[in-house]
């Protein structure tokens, strides 16, 4: 069972998240004036990716709130933790 | 006496306390400190089981968690079996039951020993080559026959009456082992501030040390400093110590999950007690010290019972004062081996001989064993045994080189004791994803690079050496609790050579000898090389087609033997052939350990409305939705379900119902901007929608489908009510949330979840207003209290929204109160309505009442890939906003294809015949399969007030087919139907307005 980070509530288990997806994708202003392929690519392209994935969480057994998480796919080390609407911190000086 | 082969002293056993205990219901005497094979053992019992494929007689190997063979069923009563323990790790108590398995008809003389015989006829990947055709074989010959012959213990059939419990645990440091690298390593770890945990698998703390007698550590023996170093643990109050309890998974982020045993060593466990606890610790870090696994050698027939593991037969004699035969053959590759014969002879056991496989031995054991008279037989290879149930001879030859041997001779004995050297055990490293690397001076795969915060210490990292042993423990406790000095400990003891001898005796036995290698799943070095020679070269294919390592034992005792046979004959060093990945548990864990508490009522939590008691008492079925009991009708006097549905229908169309529904999620949307949150949320526009008033909302998914439905009433210009389907509040609250907190952050909502607040009595048929006016003062009529509308203030005493909505189309009103109040004023309105006739209805009538209307259920007429105007909702759009929820989605192309399916109403050529419920719609009758499918069935019901079937369904293009004829296959022949619009009852819908 992973530890996660909540930014807001700290180290906490696993079983007291629920995972929500790739981070990163804002919904559009507008969606209206997206051509078919741009709302396809919003609506079900994921990078899938293989290493360091940013990827949303939300603690919903504690704050409830949303966040963000650096996880590296292939060693489910998670190396860091971040608010939702903060940019995607950097690798650099991040250790696992 | 307890057995002929006890030793007069020594060992850890109680001989105070003498027990009686049973095997295969013959009954023999044994000590308390025993376990089952050490007490059979004591009796001059080896043979305790069948091998799987073969049948063939086996004793015990081993005296730990590795054992292979000595699987039994231990029997407490008819409820408490466990199949496949192993007989070295069985606590002895008095009365013990224990039998053996996989015979019949028993032990000393087994059927399925013929297999025996047919050893040369079943080679690897037997199964694969011989069951295969034909089909139906396999059901009459094949599934029984395989299930039969090879298998472990009978599953118990009863419920299990114990307990298993659950625990949490944290802890700074964890050490899994309690042998002389865990007692260092905690002894030093606990030092610091931190929390240490220390984990031990058998019964006492102790290890090798328990059978220790030639070192002194800081000039004490070791069974001395063992009994001051547990003292010394004892008393430090930031040390827990657990044993009987097996570390068996190594989780992501260093949790360790441990099975402990609480009362399966006891005598007096009665049923009901709490058996085995989980512990789920979570460490900083984790000391592992598990130790090493001696090595068998292979070599044929060497699994007769009495050829047992030296150091298992040292432990045996050390641990619980018990000699493994009276003359013994000792057959070895590693300096240990001398050890054990030197201990066994100073216990009057006669060494009949002594093989080393090694040209020239040498070293401060093989020369005090020469000193003390022991045969020693250097370059010499064990070949071969002779025996049935027992060993009675040892056939031993002179190695010629490294692959050949010369003539053999024959030794009698009663034992053959063989090791060949010591596996350091990294299974929970493995687990841990740690990498290995081989180690060439050792022969061995050590742990190289963690993945987690784990180290290895001692013979677990390939140090053999007690001095060593302790420094590293002693080091790596200190280092991680933050000591500058690690203790230090002073060890006098006599060194062993630590490399040993890996892969097959030579032989000359010919080509058919069974030199097992797997002695569990029965795998030999012949089906190890047949199958090379079949073509499979990688180590992961090789196991999947010999099944070799894949037991239950994981391979403890085989697994480096198996790549090191396999490496001899592809001619690849052994690291290029790799380790295969130890996967949990370790040892085998009951699923009680797994499911602790959560069984039978607290499987999952159930949810019961304020109301449940009530209609309890009523005599309601009740059904499941969600975790939700909710009551499905309420007989009387010997109804059935049809019966009871039909009169409830009845009495809510024509006096009045009353209907529990609480269960409704609701959630309270409040701020200054709820109401533009509610329309970007849901399809339909909500600024206009006037306070006091409510609307029926629909919520897509952002890809256009249909997620969720319910009403949405206004309290105030920033406050609404919301209602979501009984299954969908917690999916609904979440994705509101999420749209709240990471796309519109600026908007100023809060969403609470108010389904547990409040109790819903609905109040729907004719009568209802008459009802609900006898207890409350709030105005009633239509102009005040229109169909959509809401009002707050009193009903029957207790503070109300009184909601008129209807999902029966009947003129109705839903009587929302506190929760603690709810079954109170359901009592009152059911007081008031006795007059008008009122009937409480349940929820299979509420479907029969909604569908007559033509009223869906998100999940039943909706799939997921339903859009609102599919299931004729498409009015509820608010068209002129500019984005909401899925929005975009509805206007791709194919959401407005003409021929996507519609809800639309079917009618039976037959009243009486009432459609199944996900029936498949076809255009014309008496096809052949594959049939085109137009549709489906998605509601069906005998309609009592229609006096004929009704149903729902999903047509392609279902709108433009209203009136034609369409067939539903069934096993009894199309059902011919007619397409209708799907409102059967009330078309105009005046009835609502009362």
């Amino acid at each position: 069972m992973l530890i996660i980070t909540c930014p807001y509530c700290g180290p906490r288990p696993e079983i007291e998240f629920s995972h929500g997806g790739e981070a990163h994708i804002a919904r559009p202003l507008n969606p209206a004036a997206l051509n078919a392929d741009q709302w396809t690519d919003f609506l079900y392209l994921r990078t899938n990716t293989k290493g360091v994935h940013a990827e949303r969480w939300r603690h919903l057994h504690g704050c409830a709130r949303f966040f963000n998480a650096l996880r590296d796919t292939t060693t489910d080390k998670i190396l860091t933790t971040y608010r939702t609407g903060a940019p995607r911190p950097d690798l650099e000086g991040l250790t696992p | 006496m307890t057995g002929a082969f006890r030793t007069k002293t020594g060992g850890r056993i109680d001989r105070q306390k003498s027990v009686s205990f049973q095997f295969d219901g013959k009954t023999y005497q044994g000590y308390e400190g025993d376990t089952l094979a050490s007490a059979l053992l004591a009796n001059g019992v080896h043979l305790m089981g069948r091998s799987f494929k073969y049948h063939r007689p086996r004793g015990v190997l081993s005296a730990g968690s590795e054992e292979p063979n000595a699987l039994v069923t231990v029997r407490r009563d008819g409820r408490r079996v466990t199949p496949n323990l192993r007989a070295t790790e069985v606590a002895l108590y008095q009365g013990l039951e224990a039998h053996s398995q996989n015979r019949w008809p028993s032990l000393n003389f087994d059927v399925g020993a013929i297999n025996s015989l047919m050893a040369r006829f079943i080679p690897s990947g037997f199964y694969y080559k011989t069951f295969m055709w034909p089909r139906k074989a396999w059901d009459a010959l094949y599934e029984p026959i395989i299930r039969q012959a090879a298998g472990l213990g009978d599953a118990p059939t009863e419920p299990d009456p114990d307990v298993y419990l659950n625990t949490y645990a944290h802890c700074e440091i964890l050490v899994v082992g309690g042998g002389p690298a865990g007692l260092a390593a905690a002894l030093s770890a606990s030092q610091g501030e931190g929390r240490v945990i220390l984990v031990e698998d058998g019964a006492e703390l102790g290890g090798s040390l328990l059978i220790e007698r030639d070192a002194l550590i800081d000039g004490q023996p070791a069974l001395d400093w063992l009994a001051s170093a547990r003292q010394q643990l004892a008393a430090r109050p930031n040390v827990t110590i657990l044993t009987r309890a097996t570390a068996f998974a190594y989780n992501a982020h260093n949790m360790v999950c441990v099975t402990e045993r609480l009362s399966d060593h006891r005598a007096d466990a009665q049923p009901g007690e709490a058996r085995e606890r989980l512990w789920q610790i979570r460490a900083a870090d984790v000391i592992l010290a598990q130790g090493a696994v001696e090595r068998p050698l292979v070599f044929p027939d060497n699994d007769r019972p009495g050829v047992l593991l030296a150091e298992a037969a040292r432990t045996y004699l050390n641990r619980y004062g018990v000699t493994p035969g009276r003359r013994v053959v000792v057959a070895t590759g590693h300096d240990s081996a001398y050890r054990v014969a030197i201990e066994l002879q100073a216990a009057g056991v006669e060494i009949a001989a002594l093989a080393d496989l090694r040209p020239t031995p040498s070293g401060p054991w093989v020369e005090r064993a020469q000193g003390l008279g022991i045969k020693v037989l250097k370059g010499t290879a064990i070949t071969g045994t002779s025996g049935g149930r027992r060993v009675t001879g040892a056939r031993l030859s002179p190695l010629i080189g490294m692959a050949q041997v010369g003539k053999p001779d024959w030794i009698a004995c009663d034992a053959v004791l063989m090791s060949g050297g010591c596996t350091p055990s990294v299974h929970l490293w493995s687990q841990s994803r740690g990498k290995v690397k081989w180690d060439e001076a050792l022969d061995a795969f050590l742990p190289s690079e963690a993945a987690e915060r784990a180290i290895c210490v001692g013979a677990g990292a390939g140090r053999f050496d007690l001095a060593e042993v302790l420094a590293d423990g002693a080091q790596t406790g200190a280092r991680l609790a933050g000591l500058k000095t690690p203790p230090a400990f002073h060890v006098e003891a006599t060194p062993l050579a630590p490399r040993g001898v890996v892969g097959a005796v030579p032989h000359d036995r010919g080509p058919n000898a069974l030199a097992f290698v797997d002695w569990q799943n029965d795998v030999t070095a012949k089906d190890l090389k047949l199958a090379v020679r079949e073509g499979f070269q990688s180590i992961e294919h090789l196991k999947r087609y010999t099944t070799t390592g894949m037991a239950t034992d994981q391979g403890k005792t085989s697994n480096l033997n198996a790549l090191a046979i396999a490496s001899d004959l592809l001619d690849r060093p052994i690291p290029a052939i790799g380790l295969t990945t130890f996967r949990m548990p370790f040892t085998p864990v009951t699923f009680g350990t797994l499911a602790g508490l959560a069984r039978g009522d607290l499987f999952d939590p159930v949810r019961c409305t304020p109301m449940h008691g009530w209609a309890e008492a009523k005599g309601a079925v009740f059904e499941d939705v969600s975790l939700w009991k909710r009551a499905r009708y309420f007989p009387q006097g010997g109804e059935d379900m049809h019966a009871a549905v039909a009169r409830e229908c009845l009495a809510v169309r024509s006096r009045a119902g009353i209907f529990d529904a609480s269960t409704l999620g609701k959630i309270e949307i409040v701020g200054p901007d709820a109401a533009e949150f509610l329309n970007r949320f849901y399809i339909n526009a909500w600024t206009k929608l006037g306070v006091g008033r409510c609307r029926y909302g629909v919520l897509l998914r952002e890809d256009g489908f249909v997620m969720d439905d319910g009403v949405v009433g206004r309290l105030a210009a920033d406050r609404f009510h919301l209602t979501t389907t009984t299954g969908g509040a917690a999916r609904v609250l979440a994705m509101m949330e999420d749209y709240l907190q990471t796309e519109w952050p600026d908007l100023r909502v809060a969403c609470t979840s108010t389904t547990e607040q409040w109790a819903v009595i609905a109040v729907q048929g004719p009568k209802a207003r008459d009802i609900v006016s006898r207890l409350t003062s709030l105005d009633l009529s239509s102009e005040r209290l229109p169909h959509m509308s809401l009002v707050e203030g009193e009903v029957a005493g207790a503070p109300a929204r009184l909601f008129r909505v209807s999902f029966t189309g009947e003129l109705g009103y839903e009587i929302n109160v506190p929760s603690d109040r709810g079954l109170e004023v359901w009592e009152k309105v059911v007081a008031a309505g006795a007059e008008f006739g009122l009937t409480p209805y349940g929820t299979e009538t509420m479907h029969v009442l909604r569908a007559e209307k033509g009223f869906i259920i998100v999940g039943q007429e909706t799939d997921g890939t339903a859009t609102p105007d599919d299931v004729g909702l498409g009015w509820a759009i608010g068209k002129a906003k500019p984005d909401f929820v899925g929005k975009r989605s509805l206007a791709r192309p194919s959401m407005s294809d003409p021929d996507r399916k519609q809800l639309v109403g079917l009618l039976t050529e037959r009243p009486e015949t009432v459609l199944e419920e996900g029936a498949q719609i076809v255009a014309s009758p008496g096809g052949t399969p594959p049939l085109a499918l137009i549709g489906h069935v998605t509601s069906s019901y005998a309609s009592a007030t229609l006096g004929r079937s009704i149903a729902l369904a999903m047509i392609q293009g279902g709108r433009a087919r209203m009136g034609q004829k369409l067939y539903s296959p069934s096993p009894q022949g199309d059902i011919a139907v007619t397409v209708c619009a799907p409102v059967f009852y009330d078309p105009e819908g005046e009835r609502v307005n009362g």
